[in-house]
């Protein structure tokens, strides 16, 4: 497997777009330390520009890349290569790449502006983000031959997490204002992987007593040590369902 | 050597192969040919595990492939169309070849020093003409001494100066007693390869035969006219 992973990732690495990104991320990161004269203000700018900027980047490089290498697919497929080990070497391959690019653009210039919890909290979050929308990526890529569609599908789903999830979620709580929703509200963010993030950088920040009542609820869940894991075995867990869909379609595909 | 017992496969609703049996040994060089769009590149993919049949089981010397791939080790696939990495060089994808097989057996490089190649390691796959890119598939079919080869249309597509060069490795290759697969439209060109063959109409196969039994039943001594007599014959118990 290591073999594969290293070619995969070599070939990444030679690809100028990973390089670019990896520099937006560093000038993001440290103009954002630089404009604010506290730290905290600045990990509230570098959140919003990462929960933004991270999923496309892994999402649509992970997709494009993956349908580019169709052509590997089939010319290791005729190999004596397990084909679960092709896919989980592509997997692991960009998975590798993505978080390197945002550990050396965006978590070098946090540890040293912000070598708290929270800086490391947010490190962690945007390697699992990263993760997150690779595997999300494998998933779309599966669905369909057609590469424009698969695409796509790709965008529509970082659109649905980035946007419109956060647009539905606010219109039910103004249609359900009158109700007692608070503890629903905590069981639809698991529904967002970029939500999820949001909130539990949000709750680090004490930034949380500006939510009003429902921020009360979400400190009162996620701020405890089983909300803290709980969260984060939700993120690992929207990494390891939809890679795991896609290998199982991959494992009975017709190539 | 190789099983093939009643496999059927189906895209969507079009029923690709249906009930195909076929048992090869070593030592044969056969060949696969039949209308387009007959399932002959499904049955070779299916051989190889790149397509997974609906029904039935095909075994590679006694086990079962389906799910397995160490077997694979044993073939070389010459795939009709090669497509490959189009930012790799020629040399970078025999080197990632060897790399991924990891093998200690001595390697075949016969057809890499005939085709030439050696002068062209650095040249980029998206440059290369159909006609080189195939040389470099059946280079890396013939590479690690397989005893099974599965040739897909192999001389399509080559010149005739590097289609005579694959056809001896294919006969020298036949004299050590590997099994070939052959597909291809050029009967013509089967003439002095071929020990039996395979007729597949309709996903089905139509019918298997040595080929010196084809030919003393039709009384031809050219594998073109034997089939060309078989097929029209067959024609008229239809119609009658």
């Amino acid at each position: 497997m290591n073999r594969i992973i290293k070619i995969i990732l070599l070939d990444i690495l030679k690809n100028k777009i990973v390089l670019a990104y990896t520099l937006i991320l560093a000038v993001l990161s440290w103009s954002s330390f630089a404009l604010e004269d506290n730290s905290a203000k600045g990990i509230l700018t570098i959140l919003n520009v990462i929960l933004f900027t991270v999923p496309l980047v892994s999402i649509l490089f992970s997709t494009i890349y993956l349908y580019n290498s169709s052509e590997f697919i089939e010319l290791l497929l005729s190999q004596p290569i397990k084909r679960r080990k092709i896919w989980l070497s592509l997997f692991f391959g960009l998975s590798l790449a993505m978080v390197l690019a945002f550990f050396v653009g965006a978590g070098i210039p946090l540890l040293i502006n912000s070598p708290d919890g929270v800086g490391l909290m947010m490190l962690i979050v945007g390697c699992l983000i990263s993760l997150v929308f690779v595997a999300l990526a494998f998933l779309s890529s599966i669905m369909t031959r057609d590469k424009a569609k698969g695409i796509g599908i790709a965008i529509m789903t970082w659109l649905y997490f980035a946007l419109l999830f956060d647009g539905i979620v606010l219109f039910l709580l103004f249609q359900f204002s009158d109700y007692p929703i608070e503890n629903a509200m905590v069981g639809v963010t698991a529904l967002s992987p970029i939500d999820l993030a949001r909130i539990q950088i949000l709750l680090h920040l004490d930034v949380s007593a500006m939510m009003g009542y429902t921020g009360a609820i979400f400190k009162d869940f996620f701020g405890t040590s089983i909300g803290l894991f709980v969260s984060f075995l939700l993120l690992c867990l929207w990494v390891v369902i939809p890679f795991f869909i896609s290998l199982r379609k991959f494992n009975r595909k017709d190539l | 050597m190789i099983e093939i017992k009643n496999i059927y496969k189906k895209f969507g609703k079009l029923e690709v192969l249906s009930d195909v049996n076929l048992s090869c040994k070593k030592g044969e060089c056969i060949a696969l040919i039949g209308p387009n769009g007959c399932g002959k590149t499904t049955l070779i993919k299916s051989i190889l595990g790149m397509v997974l049949p609906d029904k039935g089981s095909i075994a590679f010397n006694g086990k079962t492939v389906l799910k397995e791939y160490l077997y694979r080790e044993n073939i070389g696939y010459m795939p009709q169309i090669g497509r490959y990495p189009d930012n790799m060089t020629i040399g970078q994808i025999i080197e990632m070849i060897k790399k991924i097989r990891n093998s200690t057996n001595e390697l075949d490089e016969d057809l890499l020093k005939a085709f030439e190649l050696e002068k062209m390691f650095d040249k980029k796959m998206r440059t290369l003409s159909g006609g080189t890119t195939q040389k470099v598939s059946a280079v890396l079919a013939f590479l690690f001494n397989p005893d099974v080869l599965i040739l897909d249309e192999p001389t399509a597509g080559l010149d005739p100066l590097a289609s005579e060069i694959l056809k001896e490795k294919i006969i020298k290759e036949k004299e050590k007693g590997k099994l070939i697969f052959i597909t291809s439209h050029l009967l013509s060109e089967l003439d002095d390869l071929i020990t039996e063959i395979i007729f597949m109409q309709d996903g089905k196969v139509f019918f298997h035969k040595k080929v010196a039994l084809l030919k003393a039943e039709t009384g031809e001594d050219k594998i073109s006219k034997a089939i060309a007599q078989v097929l029209k014959k067959n024609k008229d118990e239809q119609n009658h």
